[in-house]
């Protein structure tokens, strides 16, 4: 089956004063009609970048400076401002951090979801609209007089599964969800990642899931793409990066995190931060901090291994 | 076994009522003045050399309980005593004295540093509040403790300003900055909530590891329970202002008793695909402290509310050695 989002050698460069930001540099990247992809990896790591970059929503001074991005065979890189405008919300949803923040709060729920169908279904009737809203509510569980509410009557969770609503209104088929519960409570956050996982099946999603959770991840993904320094690291079947990671940093990243369901007496740390991406090390961007650092990573880009289904980009598998 | 042991804090029925702001209809029609009841009625103690996890969501008073401790908010009623010393009565004087044994370690390492000031001297300001060393001394000192905390090489550090650091380095400078004046007591307030996944089991391994070095003990207020577990020897779990169950760290993850106890484990993500929620997730959020439900203040959540627990509130009573829990069950 053709892959509903094919990523190819997709750079995003920020030129700034003191020089260039390499944030993203020549990933690749395919994703699945239904699958649920989670994209993680630390701040500034690229991740965010990619997922905006999907949508051409870069922030300036962020570009696109080479590589394409196919969406049903489509190349969105190429295509016009007016092409991207009728792609952007009606096939592919974006939802973002912070629910304050992308809602505007001087208007109702329910002129906010009507905002966003008048856009871009030209000549609906405002009934119609309005109960389209009251459906919609009603799938995130909330109740649809709700829709009368402005966002400061409402509480962060219901803020955060309006945004939701207000992606799926016009049926997209690819959500991207950009840390969607990081400014969310703990038990919030797990009523949330339940109404995602039904909603994915609900409307038959293929979601991009960007997070530095790696809790969250596991929950919900099919695939897991671990970034690092603005490159992929390693891609693979969820069950696998948790029980076999092959990457030392999905390795190191692994075993600093908590599990409450562990008993490990100590977590590992990685000595070293995330590199500098002005001036990233030469060869293996992760090589300074890798305790398996051979020679070769000092100087040569790692190459792909794939091992069904199964990429990492290490020379340890070379 | 506890009872021998110095307890180093002691907070009794401790409460912070914040007043609503009263708008121009209100005063009209002389309504009654409102409270955000942030903390009410907190009672906990501290051996010397433990650390007590306090957990909760956003908005339960965990951070505020650690601010009044410290004092750095002014409680409208209760007791805090350190050492056995009532510290609430202290001048500002005699407070500023105690605040050299008493530190605290903030969630934000970009907004609890001063971008204008070299790290060096912002990690000997605290001493030279509290002190009056010589230039050469105070700058042994800091280098010293800027080793201990891993911030090497000290003097070339010494001259750089936050923005020259990693967010890592920053949150070492925090630390830093809190022991420089050897300090007993640390509140610290989510150290690690700001930080990357790599970085956090850095600042943690080193929190644990300066405590042994040190003697300190900690009050670790944290809002993740995954955590907690690294670094807590009990945990006190907060909902809406009071504390709901208390106990030895295991003893709590493993047996908890009270509802909202059980609902914070289950909702805690777990890093392992195959792993399977057992425990259901309630509806609803926390709701408003300035109003909140009659009775204990869970029931409106409570899968296993009874008609009592909507009138009146329960104590917490002790169900185990050391294990305390406020509910009817």
């Amino acid at each position: 089956m053709e892959p509903i989002l094919k990523i190819e050698d997709l750079s995003v460069h920020y030129p700034i004063n003191i020089g260039t930001v390499r944030a993203v540099e020549e990933v690749s990247l395919e994703l699945h009609q239904g699958e649920v992809m989670g994209l993680v990896g630390e701040s500034g790591c690229g991740k965010s970048t990619l997922g905006f970059s999907i949508l051409r929503l870069l922030r300036p001074p962020g570009k696109i400076v080479g590589g394409r991005i196919l969406y049903h065979g489509r190349d969105i890189v190429q295509m016009s401002e007016r092409e991207i405008l009728s792609l952007r919300g009606r096939k592919i949803a974006m939802i973002f951090q912070d629910p304050l923040t992308s809602l505007n709060p001087l208007f109702r729920i329910d002129q906010q979801f009507m905002e966003t169908l008048f856009t871009h279904e030209k000549g609906l009737d405002k009934k119609e609209a309005f109960n389209r809203a009251g459906r919609m509510l009603e799938s995130l569980g909330i109740s649809p007089e709700r829709l009368l509410d402005y966002p400061h009557q409402m509480s962060g969770g219901m803020r955060q599964r309006i945004m939701i609503g207000m992606g799926l209104i016009l049926n997209p088929d690819l959500l991207i969800a950009d840390e969607p519960t990081t400014s969310l409570d703990v038990i919030v956050e797990a009523q949330f990642l339940d109404l995602l996982n039904d909603l994915r099946r609900q409307f038959d999603l293929t979601i991009i899931l960007i997070t530095h959770n790696l809790g969250n991840v596991a929950q919900l993904a099919d695939r897991i793409t671990v970034m690092y320094g603005g490159t992929i690291a390693e891609i693979g079947p969820a069950n696998e990066i948790f029980d076999e990671p092959l990457h030392p940093y999905t390795q190191g990243l692994l075993a600093s995190i908590p599990n409450i369901k562990l008993d490990q007496p100590k977590l590992e740390t990685m000595p070293g931060s995330p590199p500098d991406l002005v001036t990233p090390p030469p060869g293996c961007v992760f090589h300074p901090r890798c305790p398996h650092a051979k020679k070769i990573c000092k100087h040569e880009i790692p190459e792909m291994t794939e091992r069904d289904g199964h990429l990492v980009f290490c020379w340890l598998y070379r | 076994m506890r009872e021998h042991m110095e307890e180093l804090i002691t907070v009794t029925d401790l409460k912070k009522h914040f007043p609503l702001q009263k708008g121009f209809l209100d005063n009209l029609l002389a309504r009654e003045k409102g409270f955000v009841r942030a903390v009410d009625g907190v009672s906990f103690s501290i051996i010397k050399g433990e650390v007590l996890g306090l957990v909760g969501e956003s908005g339960c008073g965990k951070t505020t309980t650690g601010r009044l401790i410290l004092r750095l908010l002014e409680p409208s009623a209760g007791e805090v005593l350190y050492k056995g010393k009532p510290i609430l009565s202290y001048s500002k004087k005699d407070m500023e004295k105690m605040r050299e044994k008493m530190q605290v370690i903030f969630q934000d390492p970009y907004a609890s540093l001063s971008p204008r000031m070299a790290i060096g001297k912002a990690i000997g300001h605290p001493l030279i509040i509290h002190n009056n060393y010589d230039k050469a001394e105070l700058r042994q000192r800091c280098l010293r403790i800027m080793e201990k905390v891993g911030l090497t090489p000290a003097s070339f550090l010494y001259r750089k300003y936050p923005h020259q650091l990693s967010g890592g380095q920053r949150q070492r400078v925090v630390i830093a900055r809190a022991l420089v004046t050897n300090p007993e007591f640390v509140v610290a307030d989510e150290p690690i909530a700001m930080a990357d996944v790599s970085v956090r089991a850095m600042i943690l391994e080193l929190m644990v590891q300066l405590k042994e070095e040190f003697d300190l003990t900690y009050l670790f207020i944290t809002h993740d329970l995954a955590t907690c577990k690294y670094i807590c020897d009990r945990v006190a779990i907060m909902y809406l202002g009071k504390i709901v169950e208390m106990g030895p760290l295991e003893e709590v993850f493993k047996n908890p008793v009270h509802p909202y106890t059980a609902t914070l484990l289950a909702a805690v993500p777990v890093p392992d695909p195959k792993y399977r929620r057992t425990h259901p997730i309630p509806k609803g959020e926390i709701p408003s402290p300035i109003n909140p439900p009659p009775g204990c203040r869970f029931h409106p959540r409570c899968a296993s509310a009874k008609s009592m627990c909507s009138i009146h509130e329960p104590d917490l009573l002790e169900v185990g050695p050391g294990h305390m829990v406020a509910c009817f069950q």
